[in-house]
């Protein structure tokens, strides 16, 4: 590969970031804390998502040096069992769901559809202190002695059978659940009601179309998980019987309840991150999304598919064969879309003008783990081979390729895509593409072999584990050490370029997306005025004729 | 090697040849499944390679050096139906042959020999219908069907065998069932894989696979003298359940005789089949299942019946093929109820004769 860049940056002698912007408009921590502007929201909710990152982050480190032995010697297996649930609570409800939506969704869907601010800003800012409510009562949860129900609070161990804090933790649940669904709820009303003059539904950029399927996911789903938990914590405390047989309850309804959320929630998490790779492979190739429409409808098929395969949690709990039946085809439907997404990424690149910058990079890296995160998503969604893989490493694997292969990658590509947008600074281009190898590499290292011990039978939550499983899991926790870099090296140059990053411009990228067609970082208006919309989304010809009559008119 | 210290040596040599990377096969199903893992290993593998190659090759072909201006393509129907059709056609292959395994694991063959494993916290308890427990180990003959019909008496549990690639949860509340027909004799992990507590990753255990000789062998030296229906025969005179289940033209409770498959009417005039579940629910649950002509005054067992217990009374009911055996039973509990003997003054005296004596 060549040292060949697109990177258009303005004369760095002369070059100032402008004086008005978002940042700078009004000072101090009340014009930060009572804002209603959605980008200084979505810097909230970068740094409060990366504070739980860190955290979640450090509880899986602490889960893959007591697998480096079989034996219990780094912690007690209560003590382990605390770990591994609150790595999952963490990441789950507090980093992946939050992730793209809450952060770059914030940040970007009032520009992208050419609006000043998302249609309701006060309840923007109440889901971000709904977050950090929920955060806090988390975040005791860990200090007052943990939880070790596992993130799926399966019944009657959680209502019945447990003595750590459930309770809390729940409802930690239940508010950050409300937080998205004030999100998601805002992004539908801005999608349909605020898109500028001339951005038709087939203009707006593929991320939107992909946030708004995914919030259509949080609006309609999440209240379920918020019932559910509800609950769980009244079966716990009064002692109602909903779900514990000793009560009368049905321990399946709650498998069902809870994955009637939960599988949606995957592509909660997913989908967003499929936006941003539609961007970055677009951008960097210079080309429109091959099929745009076809890309488009993907999305929303998922979205509704996805309401209706999450009785495939459950083919080895005694749902009847027939039913197990039905959800295993309806799975194999939703993996169709997710295919046609990764071919069309495919074909974007084709005929088109390459180059590799560092969005570019975790893009292909997600094209590359996401492929491996689906298929494996097929065995599991085959019935015959589910009942010897689920519940076993295989499934942790298939899981961490799909969230942290595709989503954390898709994340980070956009990050780094927006990032001169977000702060008027470029990062260092050199050590974030090495920051994107590595992260590749480690991945593979870490998640790999798990799918080899999950074939083996090694079952998942294991403290300990027969000792012919070792090899693979020293191998694991080797690659967890290199991702921890992986994911170490952004956080440090990012802070840096705050401060001694290139000066950006409007457009380094020379995107065609509305967010690039203003200063960066953007005024809290978004726009002097509301611009018109006059062309497709990914118009590079357009962009192209813009730049000329500029040159025109200042030449 | 001298600056490896001999004990990390020593290490690596040890756990890189115990270096497992397949399960062993060692159930009639399991080269079945690994037929259809290995297939969609092989499409998954063709699918990241076409992935791959097609990222490479046009980041190769088409880079801003080679390829300074792109040229714009809208899409292309053709090639979009067949990245829709070829994928869903393969799909669909892995959903049917997954299906037919899935359907062949879980309906067990009517010739099947039973056993009943129980999950508590933390362990597996085995019950073989010869009266043989088992503390998480698992005993099967090769070559002969054995069906698993498993309980919790607590959370949900989930019995795994990776060596015959089938795994079943333990309901609390509710039988579950398996079947596998072992091939290989060895002793192969039993695990729980559903998370269940603290102690989770201690619900481990031995599923001893060996030849029928040797399995009649352990099975004759692992008796505990009762068989489990003899057991249950125990604990139906101990509850007094025969008070009212005596066969008897007036007794108060149907007589349990080859009840066991048949079809039944409740009071709420459902029809149901009396199979293990069933069971299970009239003895804990009775008033929900009462049978049509009889009063709903059974009481409940529910917290005086272990889930073991159940099954003893079930295995019972289900080897009861006459009436006889129930009077048997009865002979000998009403030794017992010294002064309950007035309120029922003719019982027990002479079983055989009292078929169409009234009170």
């Amino acid at each position: 590969m060549s040292a060949a860049t697109i990177i258009n940056l303005p004369d760095q002698s002369t070059a100032r970031i402008p004086k008005m912007n978002f940042l700078t408009k009004e000072n101090g921590l009340l014009s930060w804390l009572l804002t209603g502007d959605h980008k200084r929201i979505a810097t909230l909710y970068l740094i409060s998502i990366t504070f739980f990152f860190f955290i979640g982050g450090a509880l899986a480190g602490l889960i893959r040096l007591e697998l480096l032995t079989p034996q219990t010697d780094l912690m007690a297996a209560d003590t382990y069992n605390k770990v591994f649930t609150m790595h999952g609570v963490i990441m789950v409800f507090f980093f992946l769901v939050p992730s793209v939506p809450a952060t770059i969704g914030n940040f970007l869907i009032p520009m992208m559809v050419g609006a000043r601010d998302l249609a309701l800003p006060k309840v923007n800012l109440l889901s971000w202190y709904l977050y950090v409510i929920a955060g806090c009562m988390a975040i005791y949860t860990m200090a007052a002695g943990g939880v070790d129900t596992g993130w799926t609070f399966t019944t009657p161990l959680s209502t019945h059978y447990l003595n750590t804090h459930v309770i809390s933790t729940g409802l930690a649940i239940f508010v950050a659940g409300f937080s998205s669904i004030f999100t998601g709820l805002n992004f539908i009303v801005t999608i349909h009601k605020m898109r500028c003059p001339g951005m038709t539904w087939f203009r707006l950029p593929l991320f939107v179309w992909s946030n708004y399927a995914a919030s259509i996911l949080m609006v309609l789903g999440t209240p379920v998980l918020a019932i559910t938990l509800v609950l769980v914590v009244l079966e716990r405390s009064l002692h109602i019987g909903v779900f514990d047989p000793a009560y009368g309850g049905d321990p399946i309804l709650f498998q069902h309840l809870f994955w009637f959320y939960s599988h949606p929630a995957v592509y909660i998490m997913i989908l967003p991150g499929m936006g941003v790779i539609s961007e970055v492979v677009s951008t960097f190739s210079r080309k429109r999304v091959f099929g745009y429409t076809a890309v488009a409808f993907s999305s929303v098929a998922i979205a509704v598919f996805g309401f209706f395969v999450w009785a495939h949690h459950m083919f080895i709990m005694g749902i009847s064969n027939y039913a197990a039946l039905v959800f295993s085809l309806l799975t194999m439907l939703v993996a169709v879309p997710s295919a046609i997404k990764i071919f069309n990424w495919a074909f974007t690149l084709y005929k088109g003008s390459i180059t590799f910058e560092t969005p570019m990079l975790y893009a292909f890296g997600f094209m590359g783990l996401f492929t491996i995160g689906g298929m494996t998503g097929v065995f599991l969604g085959a019935t015959g081979t589910d009942i010897h893989l689920t519940e076993t490493y295989f499934i942790v694997a298939h899981f961490h390729f799909v969230m942290v292969g595709g989503m954390l990658m898709a994340f980070l590509s956009g990050i780094h895509f927006w990032w001169p947008k977000w702060t008027g600074r470029m990062y260092p281009e050199k050590i974030s593409q090495l920051a994107a190898i590595v992260t590749f590499i480690g991945f593979n290292f870490t998640f790999f072999p798990q799918f080899i011990l999950g074939t083996l039978g090694m079952p998942r939550r294991y403290a300990a584990y027969p000792p012919e499983f070792q090899a693979l899991n020293v191998f694991s926790t080797a690659g967890a050490t290199i991702l921890g870099v992986g994911y170490l090296l952004p956080i440090l140059y990012l802070t840096w370029s705050l401060k001694y990053g290139e000066i950006a411009g409007n457009n380094p990228w020379q995107a065609t997306g509305l967010e690039w067609q203003t200063q960066s970082p953007p005024l809290t208006e978004n726009f002097p005025v509301i611009p018109i919309m006059d062309h497709e989304a990914y118009d590079y010809d357009w962009l192209e004729k813009q730049e000329q009559k500029e040159v025109a008119s200042v030449g | 090697m001298d600056h490896i210290s001999p004990v990390l040596w020593q290490f690596l040599v040890k756990w890189l040849t115990h270096f497992a990377l397949f399960p062993p096969e060692a159930s009639k199903i399991a080269p079945e499944m690994d037929a259809l893992y290995f297939f969609m290993a092989l499409v998954s593998l063709v699918g990241l390679t076409l992935v791959i190659l097609l990222v490479l090759g046009f980041s190769i072909l088409y880079n801003k050096n080679r390829h300074p201006k792109a040229i714009q393509i809208e899409g292309s129907t053709i090639l979009e139906a067949t990245w829709t059709i070829i994928p869903l056609g393969l799909f669909l292959i892995m959903f049917v042959w997954g299906a037919l395994l899935y359907f062949r694991i879980y309906t067990p063959p009517a010739n099947a020999m039973n056993i009943y494993v129980v999950g508590k916290q933390w362990m597996w308890k085995v019950e073989h219908p010869g009266g043989q427990h088992e503390i998480n180990a698992l005993h099967v003959p090769t070559g002969r069907a054995v069906q698993l019909t498993l309980i919790s008496q607590d959370v949900f549990h989930s019995f795994s065998i990776p060596a015959f690639r089938v795994k079943r949860e333990a309901i609390p509340g509710r039988y579950s069932t398996v079947w596998f027909e072992a091939t290989t004799p060895g002793t192969y992990h039993l695990f729980c894989t559903q998370y269940c507590g603290t102690n989770h990753s201690q619900m481990i255990g031995d599923v001893v696979v060996m030849t029928p000789d040797d399995f009649k062998k352990w099975l004759d030296g692992s008796t505990s003298g009762n068989s489990l229906a003899q057991d249950g025969e125990r604990l139906f005179a101990s509850l007094s359940c025969n008070a009212c289940h005596n066969t008897r033209p007036d007794a108060r409770g149907p007589s349990l005789a080859n009840v066991y498959d048949s079809r039944l009417t409740l009071s709420t005039g459902e029809t149901v089949t009396a199979d293990d579940a069933y069971l299970r629910q009239a003895i804990l649950n009775p008033s929900q299942h009462t049978i049509q002509g009889y009063a709903p005054i059974m009481p409940t067992y529910q917290g005086q019946v272990s889930e073991e217990g159940v099954i003893a009374l079930v295995e019972y009911i289900k080897n009861l093929d006459s009436d006889y055996r129930v009077q048997q039973t009865l002979n000998t509990t009403d030794l017992v109820p010294e002064g309950q003997a007035g309120k029922a003054p003719t019982a027990g005296q002479k079983p055989a004769a009292q078929k169409g004596v009234k009170p």
